[in-house]
């Protein structure tokens, strides 16, 4: 038997349709890779068994001829995901052993396409981070190696790092991620995979264990942008139990897939050229222009003259919302309950979070509870939510004079585990060219451009209008054929 | 502005976190570091811009006016909503006494 786990999620749908191999194949193959890689600390729970069952039923279908977009397919599910029956802990101790009765409505779309689920993927607690060292569960460790002959462990990026170090290394053909300030972008830069997050209010918020609702967005990440365009088209839809789902219809992305560009502008904004940047990204990102040029699309200069903004209006805006989502979490409904003998019920419910809590987490409820304070809340929150607008205006303005935004992905490839801990504001930074689009509610793609000196993946990044995924999907692909990127991570796990 | 450690006390107090004196030290540079960054957004004029709240632009939806509607979120889940709790007893969420 061929190995299923190095195929991409379109040659292992087209292939089970043809009859090449069954739904059981792949299941028990991606099952036997996940229960290899616990060194990598991916998944935080496995499902095994929930993965054979989807693939009994699929193999089943496939006899029937009853086929769903998504038969045959296991995918790995980020821990922010409510699973019914499934342990779901956004990577926190607060939640530890919480078994949602419902399904969120993304997996249950997924479920519905006829996904199996392989397990829960390990995560930054509650998706604050950028390394994935804030989860309870520890760190993933990233599958990729430095080429310097050094073994050090690298991260694989956060928040959504076991879902980007599962696809990297062959553990699941797709996952879900979710993306508040470049969490699904920055991992799939950090991995060479590829990750999209659609315009805010594509996929349904219900059941996604909450960060902050005015930027949480779920999306896919996978080997390739067809992958992504299938995984994306499944998990779209309007949704009534979320009051921000967009009253939209889902286009056929798949369908819609076309890497010629011409007549298309692309521009490339000038202040997305930051010192301290390494020279290697800024040549990729010219390495981007030349494909895009070469895939038929017009360069044009551009101006988003709010960009160093972003990320301090971000780091107000999010903190704020997690400091008033996180408020849940009090020991009463769910999750951890700390009571001293003898304590109040405000004595359980400081006890009971700072028990539970990571010290990120803390973190950001502090600088949220602060930001919200009487006296202080219009001097930040309001401030934060002003420049916000105008952080979307430089976006309308500039989609004036190009259909879609090259920038890179990050500013650095994958560091390594421990390097950036100690100082927050420096991790913050990871998610520069992420942000300005999250902020603005806009559809965005991280696709890989190639490897740097020390053979580390690096990506690149498109930015479309509010609704034109097709048209970021489109960019992406362009890039990924001219990229020709195939580097995988070397199997040491 | 800076913060020191009676108001990260009062915030963590807030915040309903418990918090030791050495997390108190030790938040002070940290929220004083991010607060000082975050500062500059004073140089931004936003003179009659008005605040974003929301980036899609569409009016927040109401629920049908139908009692249980939803088989998910609707009543009689009692036991579901109750599944998860670290203490219920009595079909009710149980907590330290409040009243005296």
């Amino acid at each position: 038997m061929a190995d299923l786990t190095a195929l991409t999620l379109t040659q292992l749908r087209d292939g089970f349709r043809a009859g090449d191999f069954s739904a059981r194949e792949i299941a028990e193959q991606y099952n036997a890779a996940v229960a290899a890689a616990r060194t990598l600390n991916a998944y935080t729970v496995e499902t095994p068994e929930d993965a054979l069952a989807c693939a009994n039923t699929a193999d089943a279908g496939r006899q029937s001829g009853d086929l769903k977009p998504l038969s045959g397919i296991p995918l790995g599910i980020k821990d922010l995901f409510a699973t019914e029956g499934v342990d779901t802990t956004s990577g926190s101790n607060i939640l530890k052993g919480f078994k949602p009765p419902y399904e969120s409505t993304v997996s249950a779309k997924l479920r519905e396409a006829g996904a199996g689920m392989l397990g829960k993927l390990n995560m930054d607690e509650f998706a604050m981070g950028s390394s994935n060292e804030t989860s309870a569960y520890g760190p993933v460790i990233s599958p990729w190696k430095r080429s310097d002959g050094g073994n050090a462990s690298l991260t694989p990026g956060g928040s959504s790092g076991g879902s980007a170090a599962a696809v990297a290394a062959g553990l699941a053909p797709g996952v879900t991620g979710t993306d508040t300030g470049g969490s699904i972008r920055q991992p799939a830069a950090f991995t060479g995979i590829t990750g999209i997050k659609p315009t805010y209010g594509r996929c349904s918020r219900w059941g996604i264990v909450s960060f902050a609702s005015s930027l949480d967005q779920a999306g896919p990440m996978s080997r390739t942008v067809r992958d992504c365009a299938i995984l994306l088209e499944a998990m779209s839809g309007f949704d009534p139990k979320d009051a921000t789902s967009l009253d939209a219809p889902v286009p056929a992305w798949e369908q819609g897939l076309s890497s010629d560009l011409k007549g298309k502008r692309v521009g490339i904004p000038k202040e997305y050229r930051i010192d301290g940047v390494p020279d290697e990204i800024n040549a990729l990102w010219d390495q981007g222009i030349a494909w895009l040029r070469d895939a038929g699309a017009t360069i044009v200069d551009i101006s988003l003259p709010h960009t160093k903004y972003a990320l301090p209006t971000y780091y107000i805006i999010a903190p704020a919302e997690a400091s008033s989502n996180l408020a849940r979490y009090d020991g009463v409904r769910y999750g951890l309950r700390e009571a001293p003998e003898g304590g109040n019920l405000d004595a359980m419910y400081a006890a009971t979070r700072a028990a539970g809590f990571g010290t990120e987490v803390k973190r950001r409820i502090m600088i949220g509870t602060y930001v919200l304070s009487a006296g202080f809340y219009d001097a930040y929150f309001t401030k934060a939510q002003r420049v916000r607008a105008l952080i979307k205006q430089d976006f309308a303005r500039a989609f004036e004079q190009c259909d879609i935004i090259l920038t890179p992905t990050a500013p650095s490839a994958a560091f390594g585990i421990g390097e950036k801990m100690s100082d927050p504001l420096a991790m913050y930074l990871n998610d520069v060219f992420a942000v300005p689009a999250s902020l603005a509610g806009l559809p965005a793609m991280s696709v890989p451009g190639g490897l740097d000196s020390q053979g580390l993946p690096l990506g690149l990044h498109l930015i479309g209008r509010e609704m034109d995924e097709q048209g970021v999907l489109n960019a992406g692909l362009a890039i990924e054929e001219r990229a020709g990127f195939t580097a995988r991570p070397g199997k040491w796990w | 502005m800076s913060v020191d450690t009676a108001t990260v006390r009062h915030i963590a107090k807030l915040a309903r976190l418990q918090m030791s004196d050495a997390e108190v030290e030790a938040l002070v540079p940290e929220l004083n570091n991010i607060l000082g960054w975050v500062e500059q957004l004073g140089e931004v004029d936003t003179t009659g811009v008005e605040p974003l709240a929301t980036v899609i632009d569409q009016k927040l939806r109401l629920r049908d006016d139908v009692i249980d509607a939803d088989p998910l979120t609707g009543g009689n889940v009692r036991d579901k909503v109750l599944l998860n709790a670290p203490d219920a007893q009595h079909g009710f969420f149980a907590v330290p006494k409040v009243i005296e």
